[in-house]
């Protein structure tokens, strides 16, 4: 059975007639074309489909839509186009943080989290913060590098 | 100074990290239908019957009758089947791919189809295997391949021998992980089948799929998506898939996708192969080694695949970085009813890696000589006869490496330390890899050629069948055409990895990249140069050069240079072990390598860092197992890899060691990185528990049974 859902995404808002047990990733990717968000596992483990659910980080695979009325979500097409956004993804590409790219989106999404909640993480704070964001490349150090520079940057 | 190492920004990282890059899944291919494999549920069988359900219009089931051609996968051998035909031999094993418009009513004649089986004994171990339980499997003794290499005497070194110490080591299941899962697109498109996919070797797609439909090479177009890891599960895997897809597109004439969902990726693709290697070594009245004899035996599961390529590297690396004069090898690759085993970074040398630094570890603790003093002892260097009777061409610099790991880590003040009841302790292992395809496989089997073409706005082309699969070798392969040519990075222009596009100069596979194919983009684009004119468009060829002075290669008789130049590198791992829990924390990790001259030193640390989660990942998390063959850890929540929680901050340095042959001096760095995790991770918990281990994963449940 469809039903009408209005929320904001990326800060404009959207109505749609869905079934309200579809997966919020499904509904991103499908009838959004919001392709940033990436199915890893469906099950909530690897991180790779994490968007903002109002400021909060979660996996849009596990979320069904019905629970999202009137609520903000963010993918990385917008957080790309903020202040912030570009900042993480310039330091990204400096320290190395980027391989095969597909867990990328979702770690942009956990550090744009990071920013917002803490002005200095320490590394240790990104570690846990991004605990739940699998990287099968990178071993995670540059990751963790690209998030303290991004933070740094901001705070000039 | 500026160099070719210093860091560049990869040329992939903006629009991977925001979000714009299209992997296969995102990529928009108009109308098209859906396949899902219907696999065995027995282990082995015979089929005797399968009765199919009647289908709603729209939806088929494709199996062996809709193969034009060979109903088999051309990999090395060719006994992996398309669809299985009178037999089943592993849970998992294709049968028939579904195909419709509706992913729920696939899943339900996928439910429907019922199959008659005749059981037959299955082997899911080495014993049972070598055993021939149930009947032969394969050939005539169930090995895949059976080989032997002989340096010096090994039998009157042993006879003389004041003393034997023996001992076996064994290596568990690993799955690939990459993040993005198998999928692939077959579009009918020109009058014939186009495969888009998550692929590391667009040709060796092609090699498969053309007997399978019965056309000639360019009866088919196979073009790679921007892959989302691989680590060898995207080298032979995807044959298995496109090959089926294949048949759907050709008799159907309609676009298909088949995309894996986690857990059917994990339970049906291939893994690295579980081994069990043991090592007997002579020693003289002194200690001093004399002998050593190592015997390794891989698991490759139910179908060949590349075991037989696997297991080469199992025996050229097993007695890793040491030279022993006299060393007997034999490797076999088992067949069993278990999910295939296949390729995964190190292929092979890991395992062997593992055991070599283990034992070497073992023996410095008899005699009681520190194991970094103990193997010194042994270290090869230039001019060393290897174990096939080839040589090490190359300056060794473990010393310095050595050195320089010592100093970074702190080594010798924490080893005194820690020897005394502390819970910390410290591991360090070394350990080369072999660059390229064994013996002459580069001239012999691949014979790489590629080409760069300047355009009139004076941009270059560079045309590889190598991909970029988060490697790098996109950033890579530019810089050295940027560099050699004198041209800024933005001027050079990486084409698609597409069989109709660009030449084929060999898989994405074997550290054979920057190694061989590389190499070839700078000889080229040094051509180039010479004969560059501005405005001018000019095209350059460059074809593969065996390397000069090496010891041909024999492949009947294993004897010669298994490889022109190695890797080598130390990994020192320290960790911290929790009495109660009988968890182990890794608190630091320091790594020196010598891979030539990094083309980009960013790029190769990436490699260091990445691979070494991997490989410890592989000796403490990542348990598999399989019963009755069956995989039971399922999902991502059941097989886990390292978090970064999991890590501790890495330091990596480099020693320069220019290779004469390559460009800009570069060796491969894309496996060495697996293969000495494990043996330092294993040291350093010893020293922490006082327990001796010898088999991987070593989880907190083995450490507490061995210490109760």
């Amino acid at each position: 059975m469809k039903q009408k859902i209005n929320f904001t995404l990326n800060g404009k808002s959207v109505s749609v007639e869905t079934d309200p047990l579809k997966r919020l990733i499904d509904l991103l990717r499908d009838d959004l074309s919001m392709i940033s968000v990436k199915e890893g596992c469906g099950e909530g483990e690897c991180g790779a489909c994490s968007v903002l659910l109002n400021n909060e980080i979660v996996n849009s695979c596990l979320i069904p839509v019905g629970t999202i009325i009137g609520a903000s979500i963010e993918t990385v097409e917008g957080i790309r186009e903020s202040e912030s956004g570009k900042r993480i993804i310039d330091a990204f590409a400096v320290e190395g943080a980027v391989q095969c790219g597909y867990c990328t989106p979702g770690m942009m999404v956990g550090a744009e989290w990071i920013l917002r909640k803490y002005d200095k993480p320490t590394p240790d704070e990104i570690r846990v913060a991004l605990s739940g964001n699998l990287c099968r490349c990178t071993g995670y150090d540059m990751i963790i590098n690209a998030v303290e520079t991004a933070a740094k940057r901001g705070l000039k | 100074m500026n160099t070719i190492s210093t860091p560049v920004r990869r040329l992939d990282a903006v629009e991977k990290t925001a979000g714009f890059t299209k992997y296969i899944a995102d990529m928009d291919f108009g109308d098209f239908l859906y396949g899902k494999l219907f696999r065995s549920t027995r282990a082995r069988a015979r089929i005797c019957t399968v009765k199919k359900p009647s289908l709603p219009d729209g939806y088929y089931i494709i199996d062996k009758n809709d193969v034009p051609g060979e109903n088999a996968i051309h990999m090395i051998n060719s006994d992996w089947p398309v669809f299985a035909d009178e037999f089943v031999r592993f849970i998992g094993d294709s049968i028939a791919l579904v195909v419709g418009p509706d992913k729920k009513i696939i899943s339900k004649i996928l439910s429907e189809i019922e199959v008659e089986y005749e059981d037959i004994p299955a082997v899911y171990t080495i014993d049972d295997s070598l055993a021939l339980k149930g009947g032969v499997l394969h050939g005539k003794d169930n090995c895949y391949g059976d080989y032997t290499t002989v340096k010096g005497d090994p039998e009157s070194a042993f006879s003389e021998a004041a003393q034997i110490y023996e001992n076996t080591y064994e290596t568990g299941l690993q799955e690939h992980i990459y993040m993005e899962t198998q999928g692939v697109v077959g579009l009918w498109q020109d009058g014939k089948v186009n495969i888009h996919g998550s692929l590391q070797c667009p040709f060796y797609v092609r090699h498969s799929v053309t007997p399978v439909l019965g056309v000639e090479e360019d009866g088919v177009r196979i073009i790679q998506a921007p892959t989302g890891g691989a680590f060898g599960g995207k080298e032979h895997y995807p044959d298995i898939l496109t090959t089926a897809l294949a048949v759907a597109v050709n008799k159907l004439k309609k676009n298909i996708k088949i995309f894996y969902e986690r857990e059917e990726d994990i339970v049906n693709t291939v893994k690295r192969h579980p081994s069990r290697i043991k090592i007997r070594t002579a020693l003289d009245i002194d200690g001093n080694i004399t002998a050593m004899d190592v015997d390794s035996i891989i698991d490759g599961g139910a179908y060949e695949s590349c075991s037989c390529i696997v297991l080469q590297r199992v025996v050229f690396h097993a007695t890793g970085v040491y030279d022993i004069p006299n060393v007997k090898c034999r490797g076999r690759a088992v067949v069993t009813n278990n999910v295939p085993s296949d390729a995964f970074r190190g292929f092979g040398a890991p395992q062997a890696s593992f055991a070599i630094e283990s034992h070497m570890n073992h023996l410095a603790e008899k005699t009681g000589v520190g194991s970094l003093d103990f193997k010194a002892r042994y270290f090869q260097k230039k001019g060393s006869v290897t174990n096939t009777n080839g040589e090490i061409h190359e300056e060794v610099k473990l010393k310095e490496m050595v050195a320089k790991a010592k100093a970074m880590s702190d080594y010798d003040r924490k080893v005194k330390e820690y020897g005394k009841s502390s819970s910390k302790g410290i591991g360090f292992s070394l350990f080369n890899h072999g660059g390229a395809f064994t013996g002459n496989g580069e001239k012999e089997i691949i014979n790489a050629r590629i080409k760069v073409r300047k355009l009139k706005d004076n941009r270059v082309e560079i045309y590889v069948s190598n991909v970029e699969m988060g490697q790098g070798l996109l950033t890579t392969f530019s810089k050295i055409a940027a560099h050699t040519l004198e041209i800024p990075i933005e001027n050079i222009i990486f084409m698609q990895q597409d069989t109709e596009l660009v030449p084929d100069s060999g898989p994405t596979v074997a550290s054979r990249s920057i190694l061989i194919v590389g190499t070839l983009v700078g000889k080229a684009s040094a051509k180039l140069k010479k004969q560059w004119v501005d405005g001018e468009e000019i095209t350059v060829w460059q074809e593969y050069e065996a390397p000069k002075d090496v010891i041909p290669w024999n492949q009947e008789t294993l004897q010669g240079d298994a490889y022109p130049a190695y890797s080598w590198g130390v990994n020192v791992v320290e960790v911290e072990f929790d009495k109660i829990t009988c968890e182990i924390k890794i608190i630091g990790a320091w790594n020196v390598y010598d891979v030539g001259v990094p083309i980009d030193r960013l790029v190769v640390e990436g490699q260091i860092e990445g691979g070494l989660v991997q490989g410890l990942g592989w000796a403490y998390l990542e348990k598999m197992e399989i019963r009755e063959g069956r995989i039971q850890q399922r999902t991502m929540a059941d097989y886990v890899i390292p978090t970064s929680l999991d890590v501790p901050v890495m330091e990596n340095d480099f020693v320069l060691n220019p290779y004469e042959e390559s460009a800009f001096g570069a060796k491969g760095a894309g496996e060495i990185v697996h293969n000495g995790g494990a043996p330092a991770f294993l040291e350093a918990v010893q020293m922490s528990t006082g327990t001796q281990f010898n088999s991987i994963p070593l989880t907190p449940e083995k450490i507490m049974e061995s210490l109760k």
